[in-house]
Formats: C-alpha cells, structure tokens, sequence
C-alpha cells in the first residue's frame, strides 16, 4: 500500500502545506514548463563562456599536439590526469544516490537522485575528454578498443590496466546514462501530457510512449532495482579500476595496495560535496526547499563527514606504511610530499580533506546552508589538490636526481580545468531548463508516508506517544522550510 | 451506449483506487488496465498481474556478457596472438577479471533494459497510448471495457462509491492521437 504510516520519528522528507499530487508536479515542473529566470540566464551566460574556453584550448591542444601542456619528461602526467580522477570522482555520487541508496531503501535519495545522476553523466563527460586529449592523436582514440586492425589483427594489451579503464569508464557511463533516462521516462511523459504543441510532440517522442499502466510500472521498478543492483559492483570498480592507473606501476607513493578502496572513498567523499555544492544553490534558485530539506543537506554532511574520515585515516596509513615498509624510495617520496617543494599543496590537501570535513561534528555547522556551501567548494578543492600530489610530487623527483623538475602549467592547462567546469555548469544548466529536476514520480511515492503533512495529521489524530512527538517537533527545528506555525500545529491536542 | 470503448474511474487517491479495485472486483466487472502516476505496491497482486519474469533476462543477459567478455579476451590474448609482454603469461586469468566484470554489466543492463523497452513497446517517438491525460499528472485512473461490463451505471455507483472524483466514458481507446 502507497499509504503505510511512517514513524513520527522519522524526519519528513517532504515539507509545505497543501501538498497534494497536482501541487508537486506544478512545483517541480515549473523551470521546465516556464521560461528561464534571470539567476539562470546569467549561471548559464557564465558556464557556456567557459565552455567556449574549454573548446579553444581543447581545440589549441588538439591542434599543436600536447606539447601545448606544461609537460616535461619528468612529469609526463599533470593537470590532465588530475583533472580526470577529479570528474570522474565527482561522477561517483550520482551512482551512489541512485544505486546504494535504492538498495538500502533511503527515500530521502527520491528528491535528490536525478540531478545527481545528471550531474554523473556531465562529470564522466568531462573526465572522458581528458582521456581522448591526452592521447595526442585523438583521431586515433578508437585504438583503445579491441577492433580488428590492418597490423595483422595487432589487439590490445588487456594487461595494461588504461585498457581497463577504458572498458570501465565506457561501461559506467553507458550503464548511468540508461539507469538516469529510464528514471526520466515517467518524468518526461508528465511534461508531455500537459503541454502543447511543438513541445509536446517533442517529449512525446522522448518519452518513448510512456503510460504508466500497471505491467509497465511493475517492470519500472524491476529494472530500476537489478540496475541498482549491477551499479554498486560497477561504481565501486571503476574508481578501482581508476586507481589501478597508478597502484599497478613501480613508482614509489603509486605502487600501493591501499589505492582501490582510498580513491573510492575519496571519489565519494568529492561527489557529494559536488552534489552539495549544486543542490544548495539549485533549491534557492528554482525554490525546491519543500523538496530537498534540511534533513537532506544534513545526511549528505553526514556522509561527506564519514568518507571524509575514511580518506583521512588512508593518508595517515599511507604514511605510517611508507616508514614501515622500510623503503628508502617511498619514504623519500612521501617525506618529499610533506616538506619537498610542493609542501604547499599537500598542506592545503589535509586541511581540506582531513580537518575541514570534521566541523561536520557540529549540528549548528552542518544544518548551516552558507557554511555546508563553502565547505562543500572546500572539500573539492582539497580533492583536486589530492590527486595533484599524487601524481605530480610522486613523479617530479625521479630516481635520478638530474631529471628533479618542477611542473608548470600553461594557459592551455588552466583553459581546459576551468573550461570544464564551464562545460559541466553548462549542460548541468541545460539538464535543468528542459527535464524535471527531481524525480516527480518518486516524490510522490513519498507524499502519504513520509511528508511533513501527513505526519502532522498523524499527530493531530492523537494516539501518538507525546515523548515521540516533543522529539518530532524538535526535530523540526532546524528545517528552513518550515514555519513556526507548522510546528504549532503539532501541539493542538 | 455501444459507442462507449472504456469507463474510466479517475482517482485523486491511491488508496481510493485500491479500493475502487476491490469494490469492482466483489461485483464481477473486470478491470483492463490501471494508469497511475507513480508505481502502486501491491496492486499487480490485487490485479492477478503476474510478476516479472526480466530478473531472469537480466540474468542470462549477465551470463551472456560475463561468457562474452571472457571470450574476447581468450581470443585475443592466447588464442589469436599470444604476445611475451614482460614475461607474463599468455592466460593471466587474474588480469582478465576487470574487463569480463565490465562486459558482465553492460550486456546485463542493456539487455535487461532492450528486453524491458521490447516487451511494453516502448521506443522513441512511439504515438503514447494514454486513456486520460492527468494519469500522468495527479490521477489514478482504473480502466473498464465497456463492452466486456454491460451494466454501466452500477460500475459508475461503484466507482463513486470508492471514491472517483470523476467517471469519463470514453468513445476511443487513446485520448493522445488528437
């Protein structure tokens, strides 16, 4: 049944008054049904200007091969690499909302589920164009793929573990992409019946002829459970996979057994500040602050505070291992990342990683909208520093010291960084003009269980223990979507 | 009367809708189809809907792409040009585990989702076959073949009874071809 009551104990994951079915679909289709507002515009004006930097310095980088990067023969790895782990972590969020979450049946992902799998699939995009760049003959990307050849069928080397990759990253991508537009479909076909025109012949064939009968629903939720089901396996693999880039070279600070389940954590730990970062602004601008509550913001907080923790213990095991191993190359490299030339970066990775993360302790700062924003930027910056310091210092001092570099990056470095940040912005903003940005049909999954309305009616029906219903209503304090006059309401009777 | 195809019974209510099912249901009328919009737990039992048999696609699906996968890499990497690569072995089993896992996944879910759009005919530009616009929307509609259930006005007393805010008659199946 639709309409089990849920504890009262349990904090509402949808607020507001007068909530009703037609309400939520109005509330959430509106950026798509109306025309763009101001704050849009200019996000948008913003991103597709960065975007346009992206494209002349991928453009410059594919034209002059990448000798237009601040490589040397020392550092054959920078910026591009860096700036790939980083979308591709940020990536694993999305997965993480929609899959692991669906398996443990936390309804508070329905709200925030489709931007994060949008925000996946524009992050894997952005990762994979670093992929193709770095290979200097993008033309030739294809190579990566085990095709017949004229050399003879010359194949792959599937040893090497960027053949992996390549099969893991296609694969992520592939599977999000059908998980996210299979969600879609039900959303689609709301905008289509009740629009008219162009607009509706439009996402009437996006929507694949959608009906919402029984059997298709039934079978819905079938495929959105095995596919949440294969995700887990398949996210958890891909930033393996991603660290067995470096885990499986003989370079001392790569050529560790902790990788695998340190960048995952980490890939975690960066999604969700990404997915913090955007929600926050997303509910104000669009007023989705019925939809995504404080008690999502504070269980994301929750979460990036956990893998925060997970990351921190691996930089001290890391160390503790580098002194253990008795090594003299790898204690060299790690004392070289703590006090070498580049002590500033590894710096600015613990405060931002390990310490800033930990204020997450306190309840004030976590169901703090303006400080969860910075720190969420904070923690990014810290994870992009993360893999710069792993691949940068781990690299610069070689074995022989006459080979010692620095790495300098050049515009086209810094075009590329920050033109993907545009790119992202770009289609994340597009994702939100043309397709509902929460999943309609999963919110109103939650109308008759878990909203603030139906438990306040709950309450007011009586029957409830009056010590759960002091702790409900303190509980509510800290929404920002709710009025004093939704919590007086809770003490009639 | 016999130009009337389906009664819709339209729903502000899930649980007004499951029990407009079971009120039909006591009388003898049988129901075609229902058109909600977000999935309902437990009707498919209420209507005798049988369960989905796609776990087993995605099943085979899986077996397919994991046997596949490992296939290729068989093929490539012992059979059509075993290669000396820093003295590894020409069936490095260990180094074939990520690639089989990652053509396990993607064969499964674009199996288990080609199988899924297949078997409810759904594709992109398919002409949607809706009953009422707003099932969509914020109604829960039960649909009745209107020659199948000859006495109309008892299935609209018993719809009203359950509680439908509205009983349509419709003349044509699809309301979206307009």
């Amino acid at each position: 049944m639709s309409s089990h009551n849920e504890s009262i104990l349990r904090e509402p994951l949808v607020t507001g008054k007068d909530i009703t079915y037609a309400k939520v679909t109005d509330d959430i289709l509106l950026p798509v049904e109306n025309k763009p507002n101001k704050a849009w515009w200019i996000g948008f004006i913003l991103a597709a200007l960065g975007a346009l930097l992206w494209v002349v310095s991928v453009g410059y980088t594919f034209w002059t091969g990448i000798g237009a990067w601040g490589l040397n023969k020392t550092v054959g790895w920078a910026w591009d690499i860096t700036d790939f782990v980083w979308w591709v972590g940020i990536g694993h969020a999305g997965t993480l909302i929609s899959a692991v979450l669906l398996l443990f049946r936390q309804n508070w992902r329905n709200s925030i589920n489709r931007s994060a799998e949008a925000m996946t699939i524009f992050a894997v995009i952005c990762a994979a164009t670093y992929v193709v760049a770095h290979m200097g003959r993008p033309w030739l990307a294809y190579w990566i793929f085990p095709l017949p050849n004229q050399f003879g069928s010359l194949w792959v080397n599937f040893n090497s573990p960027l053949v992996w990759d390549a099969f893991a990253i296609s694969t992520y991508f592939t599977v999000s992409l059908v998980f996210w537009y299979c969600g879609l479909l039900p959303d689609i076909a709301s905008v289509r019946d009740r629009a008219a025109g162009l607009k509706r012949r439009i996402y009437s064939i996006l929507s694949f002829g959608w009906n919402g009968s029984v059997k298709t629903w039934q079978r819905f939720e079938i495929v959105s459970l095995i596919l949440a089901g294969i995700s887990t396996p398949l996210v958890l693999s891909v930033h393996t996979i991603v660290s067995f880039d470096f885990a499986t070279s003989v370079i001392p600070g790569w050529h560790t057994t902790i990788f695998p389940p340190y960048f995952v954590a980490g890939a975690i730990f960066s999604g969700f500040a990404m997915v913090q970062t955007l929600l926050l602004v997303m509910r104000k601008v669009l007023n989705f602050e019925n939809y995504i509550t404080m008690f999502h913001i504070e269980s994301m907080n929750k979460i990036i505070m956990v893998t925060g923790s997970i990351v921190g213990i691996a930089y001290l095991t890391e160390l503790f291992i580098a002194w253990y191993s008795g090594s003299e190359y790898e204690m060299y490299a790690f004392a070289n990342r703590i006090a070498g030339p580049y002590w500033w970066a590894y710096w600015t990775m613990m405060t931002c990683n390990v310490i800033s993360p930990q204020l997450f302790w306190f309840k004030k700062i976590r169901t703090s909208i303006p400080i969860s924003w910075v720190l969420s930027i904070v923690v990014n910056i810290g994870m992009w520093f993360e893999r710069f310091v792993i691949i940068v210092t781990s690299l610069h001092r070689d074995y022989i010291p006459s080979s010692w570099a620095m790495f300098y990056p050049t515009w086209v470095d810094v075009g590329i960084f920050v033109g993907s940040i545009g790119l992202f912005f770009t289609l994340f903003l597009l994702f939100l003009r043309f397709l509902p940005g929460i999943a309609v049909a999963e919110v109103k999954l939650l109308l008759k269980s878990a909203s603030l309305q139906q438990k306040t009616k709950l309450v007011q029906e009586g029957h409830q223990d009056p010590e759960q219903v002091e702790f409900f209503r303190n509980s509510l304090t800290k929404y920002d979507s709710v009025t004093e006059q939704d919590i007086k309401a809770l003490e009639t009777k | 009367m016999s130009k009337i195809k389906y009664i819709l019974g339209s729903f502000a209510d899930p649980d007004e809708l499951m029990d407009g099912i079971d009120k039909l249901q006591a009388n003898n009328i049988s129901i075609y189809d229902c058109f909600t919009p977000m999935p309902i737990h437990g009707i498919e039992a209420k209507l005798g809907v049988r369960p989905s048999r796609l776990p087993i696609a995605a099943f085979c699906f899986g077996l397919l792409g994991g046997t596949l996968g490992f296939c290729l890499l068989y093929y490539t990497m012992t059979y059509d040009w075993p290669m000396n690569i820093g003295g590894k072995p020409a069936l490095p089993l260990p180094n074939f585990v990520p690639v089989t896992f990652e053509c396990t996944i993607l064969i499964t879910a674009l199996g288990m989702v080609a199988t899924f759009f297949y078997r409810n005919h759904l594709f992109p530009g398919r002409a949607p076959r809706v009953m009422d616009l707003r099932a969509t929307d914020d109604r829960f509609i039960i649909a009745i073949d209107a020659n199948d259930n000859a006495d109309h006005e008892r299935i609209e007393s018993l719809l009203k009874e359950a509680g439908a805010v509205e009983v349509k008659y419709n003349e044509r199946k699809y309301v979206s071809y307009e």
